[in-house]
């Protein structure tokens, strides 16, 4: 009987999430984590788009910013309750990631990476310039924290950990299932060769669209909890240099996984936090690990985890495997 | 059943293919044979509406399909099995078969029927369906291209060089299969290099060169033409 099995590793992993407030000893930790739970949401949207569909966006700084300004207007400005504002953001950064859709994707590779920078930083521009709207640089103030659900209150930080933690797992399953799903594979076969996904009649456009809308969406939600959880926001958090973090995060932890984005993000996160002694030299330090990580593991540290599982079980089993190649070469 | 009239294809300024005229008739195994770069990929990938046509039409059962998208005519029954094999190498063999009745995902009764007409078909794929189809040989990646293709239900089955670099004994076995898919009904348009082979279970044949139908006729026709048998077939 092994212990070791994925199963029980996700059973523990999520046993642990739950007691980890039980076992902080102050809040900075559970700071932190929530934080970085709520980048991992974002680095998930961007993953479905750019690791399993294929499309590399470096436009979900931009919708995250939507997600997180649409919530603290609605909320200090319109005066909405917060989960009726959670709802509405997510839909407005999906109307806006359709509207953006339409026309990115027409694009493909590399000229679909440029446009999305654009957008992304016309997203920041819009947001920084448009003052009487978002009050430009010196942002939102004052946006509440989540409302109560009955007697369940959001003003500790273990609260809102849990919170975060929830939507955080629940994205995760949301994901799986799609990848798990005949939906899943038509993303991946629009990555592996759109041609070859036409001729077996997928409609690529209608896919990707969805696709991206629904990376939009996790974005935004990500935005949206980060504007009610940070209680500030600024435009900066649209930037590119946000964008570049997320995509990191992502590289880092393995793009195309199902595991990465959470990995990597919980990695980088906790490591720069470590690391603030050194201040803007982190990147010297971030700079070469990205870079030995992109050459040697191009599937991040899921990947390269994947891989050594991979060959593990091939060394285990080199009869079988051998009947296999005999019994090929016969076919 | 299918018919190009006076097709033309560009990419750019490139003219790939011009005034192709086609005629397949239903249950009809048809060859196009032609060097590489003749203008056969063009053809497949101007029915399957992927490459838009510069001039002419495509008619299918009657219904002209030029400018249709891709996906609408697999839903129609116009499928192409695309040269080189090129399966979703991460898919198990039989998330590829399923991939490939895509435009029927909804009917699971029909899925499962087809399914076991293409493991009756090829059953190595049977017994390794649960493979990755990047880890199999060269020939079951072949059969796997072909039995996807036919999980969509075609009615016109078109195949670009299934034979290439294939093994001799596995491309004999190949165009049995293709002339028992044929048998059953579906019409066939298949592209090939290998002259010999195809023109011997073809009815009938178009010669391209540099984009345009030099020859065309009956299987035994060509057979007997000398300037295919110089060109193809090396006698």
């Amino acid at each position: 009987m092994k212990i070791l099995t994925k199963r029980n590793a996700i059973i523990a992993s999520i046993i642990f999430a739950f007691s980890f407030p039980l076992i902080a000893q102050n809040d900075y930790y559970l700071h932190m984590l929530t934080l970085s739970f709520i980048w991992a949401i974002a680095v998930y949207g961007i993953n479905l788009l750019s690791g399993y569909t294929g499309y590399l966006s470096l436009a979900h700084a931009g919708f995250f910013a939507i997600g997180a300004y649409s919530l603290g207007l609605l909320t200090v400005k319109a005066g909405l309750n917060f989960w009726l504002a959670l709802v509405c953001a997510c839909l407005i950064t999906c109307v806006i990631g359709l509207l953006i859709g339409l026309i990115a994707l027409r694009t493909k590779e590399h000229f679909f990476a440029i446009y999305t920078l654009c957008v992304g930083y016309i997203i920041y521009l819009v947001i920084d310039k448009w003052e009487g709207l978002t009050e430009g640089v010196r942002g939102l103030i004052g946006i509440p924290a989540p409302g109560n659900i009955g007697p369940i209150t959001f003003d500790t930080a273990a609260s809102q950990y849990y919170l975060v933690l929830t939507f955080l797992l629940a994205v995760i399953l949301v994901v799986y299932r799609i990848v798990r799903s005949l939906t899943g594979r038509t993303y991946m076969a629009i990555r592996n060769s759109e041609d070859l996904a036409q001729t077996i009649g997928i409609s690529t456009m209608k896919n990707k669209l969805t696709a991206f809308v629904l990376s939009t969406f996790f974005a935004g939600l990500a935005g949206a909890l980060y504007a009610s959880f940070i209680r500030f926001i600024g435009p900066d958090i649209g930037s590119t240099s946000i964008m570049f973090d997320l995509l990191m995060y992502l590289l880092v932890g393995g793009i195309g996984t199902l595991s990465g984005p959470l990995v990597g993000t919980l990695l980088l996160v906790i490591l720069s936090q470590n690391l603030q002694f050194l201040q803007e030299y982190r990147m010297l330090i971030f700079g070469p690990l990205l870079t030995l990580i992109i050459i040697f593991y191009p599937r991040g540290i899921a990947g390269a985890v994947f891989d050594w599982q991979s060959k593990r079980k091939d060394k285990q089993l080199p009869n079988v495997r051998a009947e296999i190649h005999i019994k090929a070469e016969e076919g | 059943m299918l018919k190009l009239t006076d097709v033309t294809v560009n990419y750019a300024s490139f003219t790939a293919i011009k005034h192709v005229n086609i005629e397949v008739a239903k249950g009809e195994l048809v060859v196009l044979l032609g060097a590489n770069g003749a203008g056969k990929s063009t053809t497949f990938r101007a029915i399957s509406g992927i490459s838009k046509l510069s001039k002419g039409e495509i008619h299918f059962l009657g219904i002209p399909i030029g400018g249709r998208a891709p996906d609408k005519n697999v839903r129609e029954g116009i499928v192409q099995c695309a040269e080189g094999r090129k399966l979703f190498p991460q898919m198990t063999v039989q998330e590829n078969l399923k991939m490939g009745a895509y435009v029927h995902r909804k009917q699971k009764g029909e899925i499962k029927h087809s399914l076991e007409y293409v493991y009756h078909l090829f059953p190595i794929l049977k017994e390794k369906h649960h493979d990755e189809a990047g880890s199999l040989s060269g020939g079951q990646q072949q059969m796997l291209a072909i039995g996807r293709s036919l999980m969509s239900k075609p009615k016109l089955l078109m195949l670009d060089e299934p034979s290439v670099g294939l093994a001799p004994l596995i491309v004999e076995q190949m165009f049995q299969v293709i002339e028992e898919i044929n048998r059953e009904g579906i019409t066939i348009l298949l592209a090939e290099q290998n002259a010999n082979a195809a023109l011997s279970i073809a009815d009938k044949g178009y010669v391209f060169e540099n984009g345009e139908i030099v020859v065309q006729g009956s299987a035994r026709d060509l057979l007997a033409n000398d300037e295919v048998r110089k060109a193809y077939i090396g006698a």
